[in-house]
């Protein structure tokens, strides 16, 4: 049996719980799924072929509480003994199987992309963010490990099922409680460079924190929003929020422009999502050009106001 | 406040990886050496609060003995003292390095010195386990919180907020001593002086023996994720260039005719 940990976004599992769903079901013949706080759950996990639904609820669990939540999968793992526990390769997933490793002792994969599965596991699993893959051996009794985000699409079962709802109601240790979510502040409106549809990039060769005016405008234009280097914010021009890379945001608009940025890998990971790639740049030979769809090679001062105004003129006839 | 940050030394890689012939690791020829920009504010952080609060920072790396470079920038930031855990020259995986990490901390606190706050990167760059620090705060019987991007120490209290799924902050309060796991924006941190630099040359780096014990995740070999086909459409040269791109934005239905 394959133990998944589903996580949720508001009511909903969280799609990334649904590529773990998909990925398990190709595992194992028999999942379960364990989740903590979902009410209603249990119908969408039955689409996902889920045999038997572990709700854990507790007033004390209501919000995120990382090692909380994790005894509660170690609860289940020891009385149900699975092959196998996996979750989605989010922060919360692969945080709280870090949890679960710490407290049983047993070796944790994270964010796998394929699984050959064996008395020990050959995993592969991504590496710097994506850009590096690395085959692994991963041993002990139970498996532990996460699904890449995006490295599958969530899919139905073939058959969908109507799961047993098992209510947990877990012992909770107050050592367990020592880390939990106490507040929340909202988030600030605008348009979310993750969700963005059009991101407007610039990279060091903006060169300059004003100079990141016509980037502004461009964005303004397109109803989309900025997104930067990790040069650029090293540099002060703007701040981390705007971030796109391993250690930034991962975007996946309709257009990323890519304006004096060259595509050091760690950028890519971030911004390969996107539809399309339109990459501006003074050299012929960036490593952007290599990801990128479309390219005009120039001076992003001179390019980005022409194209500006190229779009006023378009919306004005 | 006694703080203690700990980084791992990864090349700098830039615009592509290549493989040594063994598959084993990264062909780092031609490569520069750094830490993961998680790891670097962690750094900043601890000479912040050590700045403003008083008592001391130390940075730890386990690693081949090239990796006292990266102790070494640390200094070089501010950071007061550093200890080298002799690791040789193949990684450790993440069981192995956080067991590691629990034994050092033992010792630093046998010779009289316990750490209020200690930092991790949210993940390594290159392995990106997203485990150790969780790992080490377990087997100290401390908690964790992590991916940190905001925090406050005071009077035995520390005040995280991370950023949630959806936007937006979460925020947790723990006593300490207490272990934080910090992303990248949490700070800006500063470029080292050329004294800093001089300074950081000439401070003593403590070495210490590790014992060895082989966890259950096994790296077998390293591979390059299969290339994106498909070729870039050149559409022209400076501003000349402009109605093509926004004919293809046009295409895209991103700009109304
Ligand atoms: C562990 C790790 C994590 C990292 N995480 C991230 C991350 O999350 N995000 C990220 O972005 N980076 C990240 N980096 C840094 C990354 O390796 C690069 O250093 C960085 O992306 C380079 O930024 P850049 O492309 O703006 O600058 P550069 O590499 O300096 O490129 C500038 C580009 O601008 C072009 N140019 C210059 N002038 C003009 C002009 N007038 N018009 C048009 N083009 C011009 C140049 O030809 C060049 O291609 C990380 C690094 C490490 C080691
Ligand atoms: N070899 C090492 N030496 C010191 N710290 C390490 C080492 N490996 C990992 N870490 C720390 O643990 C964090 C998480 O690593 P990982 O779980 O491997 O992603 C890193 O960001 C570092 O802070």
């Amino acid at each position: 049996m394959i133990l998944v940990w589903v996580d949720l976004a508001g009511p909903e599992p969280d799609m990334m719980s649904l590529e773990a769903l998909t990925f398990a079901r190709g595992i194992g013949d028999s999942v379960e799924a364990v989740v903590v706080a979902g009410e209603d759950v249990a119908s969408r996990l039955g689409a996902f072929g889920v045999g038997t639904v572990h709700a854990v609820s507790d007033d004390l669990l209501a919000d995120f509480a990382p090692a909380a939540w994790a005894q509660c999968v170690v609860d289940i793992m020891d009385s149900l003994l699975p092959e196998a526990v996996l979750a989605g390769g989010s922060d919360r997933g692969n945080e709280v199987m870090a949890h679960v490793a710490a407290k049983t002792g047993l070796a944790f994969a994270a964010n796998c992309v394929e699984v050959e599965t064996g008395d020990d596991y050959v995993v592969t699993r991504m590496r710097w963010g994506g850009s590096l893959l690395e085959e692994a051996r991963l041993s002990g009794a139970t498996k532990l490990l996460t699904v890449a985000p995006h490295s599958l699409a969530p899919e139905e079962a073939p058959a969908p099922t109507d799961p047993i709802v098992n209510q947990v109601t877990p012992v909770i240790a107050e050592e367990d409680l020592r880390v939990r979510v106490t507040g929340r502040e909202a988030p600030e409106g605008g348009v979310s460079l993750a969700d963005a549809r059009v991101v407007v990039g610039g990279g060091r060769g903006v060169g300059s924190a004003e100079g990141f005016r016509i980037l502004d405008d461009l964005a303004a234009l397109l109803g989309g929003t900025v997104g930067v280097s990790r040069a650029v914010t090293s540099l002060g021009w703007r701040p981390h929020a705007e971030q796109v890379g391993q250690t930034g945001t991962r975007i996946a608009p309709d257009l990323y422009i890519a304006c004096g940025i060259s595509g050091a890998i760690q950028h890519i990971v971030g911004c390969k999502a996107a539809k399309k790639i339109l990459a501006i740049n003074t050299d012929p030979d960036a490593p952007i050009l290599a990801h990128a769809d479309y390219a005009v090679i120039g001076d992003l001062h001179a390019v980005v106001p022409a194209i500006a105004e190229g779009i006023k003129r378009a919306l004005a006839t | 406040m006694e703080v203690l940050v700990c980084v791992k030394r990864v090349p700098a890689t830039g615009g592509r990886i290549t493989l040594t012939q063994d598959q084993q690791s990264i062909d780092t020829k031609f490569l520069g050496f750094t830490v993961s920009p998680h790891e670097e504010c962690a750094e900043e952080e601890a000479v912040r609060i050590v700045e403003q609060q008083g008592g001391s920072s130390t940075v730890l790396t386990l690693g081949p003995e090239v990796a006292v470079e990266q102790l070494r920038d640390a200094m070089a930031l501010g950071v007061d003292r550093a200890i080298w855990l002799d690791g040789g020259e193949d990684e450790w995986d993440p069981e192995a390095t956080a067991a590691a990490i629990v034994e050092a901390v033992r010792s630093e606190e046998t010779a009289g010195r316990s750490f209020d706050a200690i930092f991790f990167g949210n993940e390594a760059a290159d392995s990106g386990g997203y485990q150790v620090g969780i790992r080490v705060a377990h087997a100290l019987d401390l908690p964790c919180v992590s991916g940190i991007k905001r925090l406050e120490l005071s009077q035995g209290k520390a005040t995280a907020r991370r950023e949630g799924a959806s936007g937006g902050w979460e925020i947790f309060e723990v006593d300490l001593p207490a272990v934080f796991t910090i992303k990248e924006g949490i700070n800006l941190p500063r470029y080292p002086s050329v004294p800093g630099r001089l300074r950081a040359k000439k401070k003593e780096v403590l070495r210490m023996e590790p014992t060895r014990r082989p966890g259950g995740l096994g790296k077998l070999r390293l591979k390059l994720p299969p290339e994106e086909e498909g070729q870039v459409q050149i559409l022209g040269n400076g501003a000349d260039a402009a109605p093509a791109v926004v004919e293809i934005m046009q295409q895209l239905g991103l700009v109304g005719r």
